[in-house]
C-alpha cells in the first residue's frame, strides 16, 4: 500500500516540512562519543525504522529527539534537531515540546498511579479536567494499546502491579493519552508476548495516518514489517538510510547492512 | 565407564556433623539471641515500668482524676491531687506545633536535597542535615533559653518566652533534620525511571514531583512525620527548658506548659522510692509507653493500608 504522505517521501521531499531534522548530530557521555555525524529527516506520517546492534547509540538518539538530555548533566550533544522547523536547541520550552512526542521505553514503566490514572496523567497535566472526556481519552487509548479487555474491570488498581508485558502496553496507552505529533518506540516489544506485539504492530499502522512514528527495533523483521525507510546505526555511526524494502531486497549500499540484515554478524 | 559411575558415592557424609554444619549451627544460635533480646528488653522494661506503676494503679489511681484533672498536686499535704490533663494538652501543644514547624521544613528540604541538588552541594547537604540530627537535645533546650526566650519577649510583647511557641519551634528544628533525612531517603529510594517516564509526558519538575515521586514515596514520608511526632511525645531535655514547666493548660502560644516527660525527669529525682507520687510518675511513664505504642502501631497500620491498595 503506498499512502499519499509515501509518496511525498519518496518523490517530492522538498515540498513537505520534515517533522524532524537531524544536522550533524553528534551525542557524548563525558569524553565518550557515542554517536556521530547524524544526518536524516523524518517525513510526516511515516513509519521510520532504526535497527542495530546494541551500543549502536540508538536510545542515546531518540533522548536528544525529546531533550530528556538535560536530564543527565553528564551528556552533550551537538548539531542540531529540528521539530516542525524549530530548533530545539533554541526551545525555551521544553516540556511543551515533550509533550507533543510521546515515548516508549524498552522496560515498561507504570508509574506507581492506578491504571486510570496512568492513562489520565498526561491530558490532565495538559489542562483537561472533565471526568467525561477523559473517560473517553482512557478508554480509547487503553483499547488501541490492545490492553482495554483485560483492565477495563480493575482501573482503579495500581498500574504497576501490572504483568511486565501489560506494563508496556500501559507505557504504550500513555503515550497515545498526549495525542502525541510524534511516537517514539524505544524496542517496545521486549517485554511483549508475540501475539500482542503483533497486535500493537497493527494499532501502529492505523496511527500512522495522525502520527509520525519513529520504531528503535532489535527485531529486524518489525522493521521490515512497519517501516516506511529504516535506518541502519553501527557503533555510533550512522550507516545508511533506505527505503524499507530496498533494504530488504538486498540493495543496501553498504555491505555491512546487509551482513546485519541477513544475521551474519550482530 | 562414565565419570558419573566412577564417583564412590559416601552416604555417611550427608548425616556427618562436620566443622562447618557447627559453624553454621553456632551462628544461626547467636542470630537468633540477637534478634530475641530486642524483645525481651522491651519487655523486660515494660515489665519494669508497669511494676513500679502498680502500687498506684490499684490504690490511689482514679480513671476520671488522672486523665481529665488539669491538677497535677502530688506534693499537696492535705489532699494530693494526680491529674495529668494539662501535662497532656502540653505535650500535645508542643508536638502539634512542633510538626507545624518541622513537616513544611524537612519535606522542603528533602526535596530539595533529593530532586533538585547535585554533585557537590548535595553531599555536603546531607552532611549538613546529619550534623544538624546529632546537635544533643541540652543544647536545644539552651538555645531555647537563652536565644529564642528574649527574643520572643521582645517580638511579641510578652513577659516571658518560655512557652508553647519557644518549645514547639525549638523542638521542630530539632525533629526536622532527622526527619529530612528519613524523608530524603524515601525520595530517593524513587525509580529514576519513574521520574523519566513523568518528565518525557511533557510534565515541569513540579508536576513530577508531586503527581509521580511523592505518590511513590508516601508510605516512607508518612513514616518520616510519625518519627517527628514520636521524638515529639518522647523529648525530655529540650522541652523541660523551654516549656517554662508550668502546669497549665494553654490557652494561647505564648502560655507556659509543661511536658508529660519533663515532669518525670523534674519530680523522680525528688520522690520516695515506693511513695503514691513516686509511683504515679511510673504510671505516666506507662502511658507515654502506651501512646508511643499506638503511634507506631497506626504508622505500621496506614503502611500496611497503603501498600495493599
Amino acid at each position: 500500500m503506498v499512502t499519499t504522505a509515501d509518496r511525498m517521501v519518496t518523490e517530492h521531499p522538498a515540498e513537505v516540512l520534515p517533522k524532524l531534522e537531524v544536522t550533524d548530530l553528534s551525542i557524548s557521555y563525558g569524553n565518550t562519543n557515542v554517536l556521530s555525524g547524524i544526518n536524516l529527516k523524518v517525513m510526516p506520517n511515516e513509519i521510520f525504522g532504526i535497527i542495530g546492534p546494541a551500543n549502536a547509540g540508538k536510545t542515546s538518539f531518540l533522548k536528544v529527539l525529546n531533550r530528556m538530555d538535560t536530564f543527565d548533566s553528564n551528556m552533550s550533544f551537538e548539531g542540531d534537531v529540528s521539530f516542525n522547523g524549530l530548533n530545539t536547541r533554541k526551545l525555551r520550552n521544553l516540556y511543551a515540546l515533550r509533550s507533543r512526542i510521546g515515548v516508549v521505553f524498552p522496560l515498561p514503566v507504570g508509574l506507581p498511579l492506578t491504571i486510570y490514572e496512568n492513562v489520565a496523567l498526561s491530558p490532565r497535566l495538559m489542562g483537561t479536567k472533565s471526568k467525561v472526556e477523559l473517560d473517553i481519552i482512557v478508554e480509547r487509548c487503553l483499547m488501541r494499546a490492545a490492553l482495554w479487555d483485560e483492565v477495563k474491570d480493575r482501573l482503579n488498581s495500581l498500574g504497576s502491579l501490572l504483568s511486565g508485558g501489560q506494563q508496556q502496553r500501559l507505557t504504550i496507552a500513555r503515550a497515545l493519552s498526549q495525542d502525541p505529533e510524534l511516537l517514539m518506540l524505544d524496542e517496545f516489544s521486549i517485554a511483549v508476548d508475540p501475539v500482542t506485539t503483533m497486535r500493537i504492530e497493527d494499532v501502529l499502522k492505523e496511527l500512522k495516518k495522525e502520527m509520525t512514528i519513529i520504531l528503535v527495533t532489535n527485531l529486524v523483521q518489525q522493521a521490515r514489517r512497519l517501516a516506511d525507510r529504516t535506518a541502519f546505526f553501527l557503533a555510533g555511526e550512522c550507516v545508511e538510510i533506505e527505503n524499507t524494502e530496498d533494504l530488504f531486497t538486498g540493495n543496501t549500499q553498504d555491505e555491512r547492512t546487509l551482513g546485519y540484515i541477513e544475521g551474519r554478524f550482530g | 565407564m562414565t565419570q558419573e559411575l566412577s564417583r564412590s558415592v559416601d552416604l555417611a557424609s550427608f548425616d556427618r556433623r562436620d566443622k562447618d554444619w557447627y559453624i553454621d549451627k553456632t551462628i544461626q544460635f547467636i542470630v537468633f539471641l540477637g534478634g530475641i533480646s530486642a524483645i525481651l528488653f522491651i519487655i523486660g522494661i515494660f515489665a519494669f515500668v508497669t511494676k513500679e506503676g502498680f502500687g498506684f494503679l490499684f490504690e490511689d489511681f482514679s480513671f476520671s482524676e488522672f486523665f481529665f484533672s488539669p491538677w497535677w498536686e502530688p506534693t499537696d499535704e492535705d489532699e494530693p491531687t494526680y491529674g495529668i490533663l494539662a501535662l497532656v494538652a502540653g505535650t500535645a501543644s508542643v508536638t502539634g506545633l512542633a510538626m507545624l514547624v518541622a513537616i513544611p521544613f524537612s519535606l522542603g528540604a528533602a526535596i530539595y536535597i533529593g530532586e533538585f541538588a547535585t554533585g557537590k552541594k548535595r553531599e555536603s547537604l546531607k552532611v549538613l542535615v546529619e550534623l544538624l540530627a546529632a546537635i544533643p537535645s541540652v543544647v536545644w533546650g539552651f538555645i531555647g533559653l537563652s536565644i529564642m526566650n528574649p527574643l520572643i519577649i521582645a517580638l511579641f510583647d510578652v513577659p516571658v518566652g518560655l512557652n508553647v511557641l519557644n518549645a514547639g519551634v525549638i523542638l521542630g528544628l530539632m525533629a526536622a533534620p532527622i526527619m529530612t533525612s528519613i524523608a530524603e531517603d524515601a525520595l530517593k529510594a524513587v525509580p529514576d525511571r519513574y521520574r523519566e517516564a513523568a518528565e518525557a509526558l511533557g510534565a515541569t519538575r513540579w508536576q513530577v514531583i508531586f503527581k509521580t515521586v511523592i505518590p511513590a514515596a508516601k508510605n516512607g514520608l508518612l513514616g518520616a512525620v510519625l518519627l517527628g511526632v514520636g521524638r515529639g511525645f518522647g523529648e525530655t531535655m529540650a522541652v523541660l527548658m523551654a516549656t517554662g514547666h508550668a502546669i497549665n493548660i494553654p490557652g494561647s502560644v505564648f502560655d507556659p506548659v509543661r511536658a508529660l516527660t519533663a515532669t518525670i525527669a523534674a519530680e523522680l529525682g525528688e520522690t520516695a522510692v515506693g511513695s503514691p507520687h513516686y509511683e504515679a510518675l511510673f504510671t505516666i511513664g506507662i502511658f507515654l509507653f502506651l501512646i508511643t505504642f499506638v503511634i507506631n502501631l497506626t504508622a505500621d497500620l496506614i503502611v500496611r493500608g497503603v501498600r495493599e491498595q
